[in-house]
């Protein structure tokens, strides 16, 4: 049953190899070795930090540059609407102020017209009340030549007052 | 799948075949020497079991043999000499005789035999009754496997050290390999067992035991090479830096624990006091039982299927023998690396367990 019976040398060798062995590896190996692996570790997620800041600081700029965009665009669409506010308004100032001008020279032509037609009336009416004595006077001229015509005149006249 | 299964069902075929024709011409040649016969037992420890020497193939004067330096610690101080002035001789019989002792190898124990006696003799409980083992600290077979080990170790991990004090960045090809392993050891086992806090005062012990473990379980796979994780001295002495571990860094916590429980009442305290105290001492115990019995389990399992060719003494066996010593061989390169990990986890799970914070309520 040497199988299970432990020997004393090989103890010994074993646990003196084994001291060896880890302060050899633990000062020559495990602590560069797992130092490295850290020290690539932090760098890693530095690098990985670094690179998601940078991913939101792009985008922030992007957001930023989009919102820019944004009110120029708006800017200019409220620019474009206040032109064409301008435009019709220009449009519709025009237009009434010619149709208010154009009422008035019709206006005033009517005016001058009805005058004209009022000045042109009552100077027929002068001419016709002219011609009217003058026509007056020649057919009494020529009537009261007789006697006998004026006294009938006169007859006549009378008559028609004893109507009344 | 067709395939593997048409291929199996290929190989029993020949296993048959080859079982059913007398090969036994083969194995009968060294009847001759009928004392020799195979004895499977005394086969598997030797394959199991530590030597002086490191041996490859053949037996007896025609073996090939690395001789390891023999060093005992006697009484009248250290003793060394190669273990090929043994001339392979572990029946005791050879007598080597150093600075006026005489020295023979019984079975791979050193007995040093009493001043004037010329051979070994035993007596009525077939042990040496003429002979004393001196403290015996041989390199032997499994000290040789275990330098093998930290050389590799040294030499694949100064190179790693080397990258990392030369770049931050990740290395490449084995370099890039032992490093996941490094972080797997750091992230799967130190850091969820001990905790982010205190892990790094563990880290050189359980990566250096990690690798260790796998790096001489995977070694031990090799043909020819030494069960050094599989002997019971080796994992003593493993599970022992973790108990030691333990005794040094336990917090006050912990040591309350264990003698005087909080929040259950007294007799329950006194019940489970010597409990907890014997708990302490099992665990190393348990992880030093498993690492050994896993690994020594996979070797006995290995040779008891390859010994059955020569136990039945016939070359057909091979055909049955082989593909399922190979399907262990490979499952042992699993268990390989599994023990490794559940050693190192293991420990981990019961230093975090010693160095814990506890919340105080």
């Amino acid at each position: 049953m040497d199988l299970i019976k432990p020997d004393f040398g090989l103890f010994v060798w074993q646990t003196v190899v084994t001291l060896i062995l880890i302060f050899l590896l633990a000062k020559f190996a495990w602590r560069p070795i797992l130092d490295s692996i850290k020290k690539r570790e932090d760098s890693i997620n530095d690098a990985l930090d670094a690179a998601e800041k940078a991913r939101l600081e792009m985008q922030n700029l992007k957001a930023n540059n989009e919102k820019l965009l944004k009110e120029a665009r708006e800017e200019r669409d409220k620019m474009l609407k206040e032109a064409r506010a301008i435009k019709e308004r220009m449009i519709n100032e025009a237009s009434t102020e010619a149709e208010l001008k154009a009422s008035k020279m019709i206006s005033a032509a009517q005016e001058a017209i009805a005058q004209e037609k009022q000045a042109a009336l009552s100077e027929i009416k002068q001419q016709v009340a002219e011609l009217s004595i003058e026509i007056a006077e020649k057919v009494v001229k020529k009537e009261l030549n007789s006697q006998e015509n004026h006294m009938q005149l006169v007859d006549n006249m009378l008559a028609d007052v004893k109507l009344n | 799948m067709m395939t593997t299964f048409k291929s199996f069902k290929f190989l029993i075929a020949l296993a048959i075949t080859l079982t059913a024709i007398p090969f036994n011409s083969l194995a009968k040649e060294s009847n001759s020497e009928a004392e020799k016969q195979f004895n499977p037992t005394d086969m598997i420890m030797h394959h199991i079991g530590d030597a002086h020497g490191w041996h490859f193939l053949g037996s007896g004067d025609n073996s090939y043999t690395l001789p390891l330096p023999v060093i005992l610690y006697t009484e009248d101080g250290v003793v060394s000499f190669m273990s090929s002035e043994f001339h392979h001789d572990i029946e005791g019989e050879v007598v080597v005789e150093k600075d006026g002792k005489r020295f023979v190898n019984y079975h791979e124990t050193i007995y040093q035999l009493n001043a004037g006696e010329e051979k070994l003799s035993f007596g009525e409980d077939h042990y040496p009754n003429n002979a004393a083992a001196p403290t015996d600290l041989s390199v032997t077979k499994n000290v040789a496997a275990m330098f093998l080990t930290v050389i590799v170790m040294l030499i694949f991990f100064f190179s790693l050290a080397r990258h990392h004090k030369k770049s931050d960045k990740a290395p490449k090809g084995l370099n890039n390999a032992l490093e996941a392993l490094v972080l797997f050891v750091r992230d799967d086992i130190a850091i969820p067992n001990i905790g982010k806090k205190k892990y790094m005062k563990f880290m050189p012990f359980l990566l250096t035991v990690f690798f260790f473990i796998w790096i001489t379980n995977l070694l031990g796979l090799l043909p020819g090479a030494a069960n050094v994780t599989g002997n019971i001295s080796v994992t003593v002495a493993l599970g022992l830096f973790t108990l030691i571990l333990i005794l040094i860094n336990g917090n006050k916590d912990y040591w309350a624990h264990i003698f005087w429980m909080p929040g259950v009442p007294v007799p329950v305290k006194i019940l489970l006091a010597p409990i907890e105290l014997i708990g302490l001492f099992i665990k190393p115990i348990a992880l030093m039982i498993r690492l050994f019995a896993n690994i020594t389990a996979g070797h006995i399992i290995i040779l008891s299927l390859l010994g059955l060719i020569f136990i039945l003494e016939n070359v057909g066996v091979a055909g049955i023998s082989v593909p399922f010593a190979l399907f262990i061989m490979v499952l042992e390169l699993l268990v390989a690396f599994l023990q490794a990990f559940i050693f190192t986890m293991l420990s981990a799970l019961f230093i975090g367990v010693a160095v814990e914070e506890h919340e105080h309520h």
